[in-house]
């Protein structure tokens, strides 16, 4: 392990520990689904993304859009941990009037470019932008995560064609492949592979990572390089509850409410530093 | 009266291709409809400022709304019955909830469509989009007025519905195409008696029905109430108060349209009979424009009946 992933590594425990806190004191929130995306956001937010957490609305800033709003926990936690916002905010998550609510809102919280809830747009937002943006000297990138669940949306492939048509090669999206969606395996509810020779038959680049390996997602980002043309995927393999062993791919984990016993259990674990 | 020439969605592609030449940020998003939106005009001259998603309504609502993100003033534009039915989610998520200044161009609406029947004919594309908070509403009589509203909408802060229509109408503005603003409304003759608050193709209908009211010794106050949300609250309960009564005249379904915004606004602040004149209950069908219009009862005599009740019913 490189000293900087160690510090990535560091961040993602302190990260999924305000996860774990902040819908713990919420009693709500999907929380499997939050700790799948942690590792992923940690290494775009700490060390992809051009931003400045002083100035959320920089013009020439990358941007990036959460397709799957409900893991939105996740990049609260990020967000506040980058001082896009006191962390103080995390802990009324949910709240009537809360800045942070069940799902990102477009203006009412800095640092989110974009809003969630929806599943299945993000892709077509993210679109949007980098087509607003290409034009920029400076040439910001657009990223977008989504889940795999979502995918089974129809607009999503709508996007996908425009993403491909429009040469939109400033665009990186990745895919949170967990497996897993509300009522089961995706591929059991409705299939998705061959996920890799969709994207392609679509006229994407494609590459694959594990996302919990920092490195692993380096590799995969470096070997779609410029893509001239193309708009990139990563497909991320992900574990759903990463980093809490007793919600690690438990089928009804992303839909728990996470009681008081179950909140200290998951902390002390990540106390011990995760893996 | 001449032969109407222009249709309000004719207003389109010139409203573009002045605003592009004022704003470099101005852009359009078609859904592979271009020529009969009239984007197809704009496209000509600024084809990199026009993004044809192709026959992708949803997907054309999110890349609106990303480009308007992205720092851009948008236009999309298709037929409303697929752009706002089929696209309604995308509209309410990625677009409403937000309050994006996008501006949304449905045109194709009501039965004058014609041929093409009922699949293509909107008639609840108002009823959706007022629900929306916060979203502005509004319908064109003639190609002065359609110009005038989808230049001006440029300056809007937040969401923009502009309903436009396919067949020719009748002009009804002559005086240029200034002063058409959101919550606005225009009161095109003067009467005592009854008033007539219409939108759309019904406008013209109207001040024909008027004609006609004037000479049963029956004087009508016509109001163009463009602004269909908000409502020229001021100007329709001014109008009221002189009159006692009512008739709303809309080429929509009676329900969700026009008709119940007049009603519930004049209900709770000064009650009295209103009558409307809408679509009731069932779907278009194929036909020519005015062949539709008659079977629908969209018409001035339609409107002299509703009129003649709403009279007799009037608050003294």
């Amino acid at each position: 392990m490189t000293p900087e992933t160690d510090i990535l590594a560091e961040q993602a425990c302190a990260v999924r520990r305000d996860v774990v806190r902040m819908i713990g004191v919420a009693r709500s929130g999907h929380l499997a689904s939050s700790l799948s995306i942690v590792d992923l956001l940690v290494w775009l937010y700490w060390e992809v993304l051009s931003l400045r957490a002083d100035e959320p609305s920089w013009e020439e800033r990358d941007r990036f859009v959460l397709g799957k709003g409900h893991g939105c926990p996740a990049l609260y936690a990020v967000l506040a941990n980058r001082s896009f916002f006191p962390r103080e905010e995390l802990w009324s998550y949910r709240r009537l009037g809360a800045m942070l609510q069940g799902f990102p809102e477009f203006r009412r919280t800095p640092g989110v470019d974009a809003p969630g809830g929806s599943l299945g747009q993000g892709l077509g937002l993210a679109n949007g932008l980098a087509l607003a943006l290409r034009e920029k000297t400076s040439a910001p990138s657009v990223y977008c995560l989504v889940g795999d669940g979502e995918l089974q949306e129809g607009v999503f492939w709508e996007s996908a064609m425009t993403s491909a048509h429009f040469s939109l090669d400033s665009l990186l999206l990745l895919v949170d492949r967990d497996g897993r969606q509300m009522e089961g395996a995706t591929e059991d509810i409705m299939s998705l592979e061959p996920l890799r020779e969709k994207f392609l038959a679509f006229g994407w680049a494609v590459e694959e990572c594990d996302g919990h390996d920092f490195a692993s997602m380096r590799e995969a980002r470096a070997r779609l390089g410029s893509r001239r043309g193309k708009p990139g995927c990563i497909v991320a393999k992900t574990v759903l509850g990463k980093g809490v062993s007793f919600l690690e791919n438990d089928p009804s984990g992303g839909r728990m409410v996470l009681g008081r016993d179950f909140m200290d259990k998951a902390l002390r674990e990540l106390e011990k530093g995760g893996d | 009266m001449p032969a109407p020439e222009r249709s309000t969605r004719d207003a389109y592609g010139q409203a573009l291709i002045e605003l592009a030449a004022a704003d470099p940020s101005v852009v359009a998003v078609d859904g592979d409809v271009g020529s009969a939106t009239r984007a197809a005009r704009f496209s000509a001259l600024h084809p990199r400022r026009v993004f044809n998603v192709g026959m992708a309504e949803q997907d054309m609502i999110l890349t609106a709304a990303g480009l308007a993100l992205g720092g851009k003033n948008v236009y999309v534009s298709s037929y409303a019955s697929f752009l706002v039915g089929r696209g309604y989610e995308q509209i309410r998520s990625a677009v409403a909830i937000p309050a994006l200044p996008v501006k949304i161009v449905g045109s194709h609406c009501g039965v004058t469509v014609g041929e093409d029947g009922a699949s293509h004919q909107m008639l609840e594309d108002l009823a959706l989009m007022r629900a929306f908070p916060d979203m502005t509403v509004l319908v064109p009589a003639d190609y002065v007025s359609a110009l005038g509203l989808l230049k001006n909408a440029v300056s809007s802060r937040g969401p923009v519905y502009i309903r436009l229509g396919r067949a020719p109408v009748p002009d009804v503005y002559a005086d240029g195409d200034e002063g058409f603003v959101p919550g606005g409304g225009r009161v095109l003759r003067e009467g005592t008696e009854v008033t007539v608050c219409c939108c759309g193709i019904m406008v013209s209908e109207a001040l024909r029905a008027a004609e006609v009211l004037a000479r049963q010794n029956i004087s009508a106050e016509v109001i163009d109430c463009y602004s269909v949300s908000p409502l020229p609250a001021q100007i329709i309960l001014d109008s009221v108060h002189r009159t006692g009564c009512c008739v709303t005249a809309e080429e929509h379904f009676a329900r969700g349209g026009l008709g119940e915004a007049v009603a519930s606004l004049v209900s709770g602040a000064y009650p009295v009979p209103v009558k409307p004149v809408a679509v009731f209950d069932k779907f278009g069908q194929s036909g020519s424009p005015a062949e539709l219009q008659e079977y629908y009862g969209l018409t001035a005599s339609q409107i002299v009946s509703s009129a003649v009740q709403a009279w007799t019913m009037r608050r003294r």
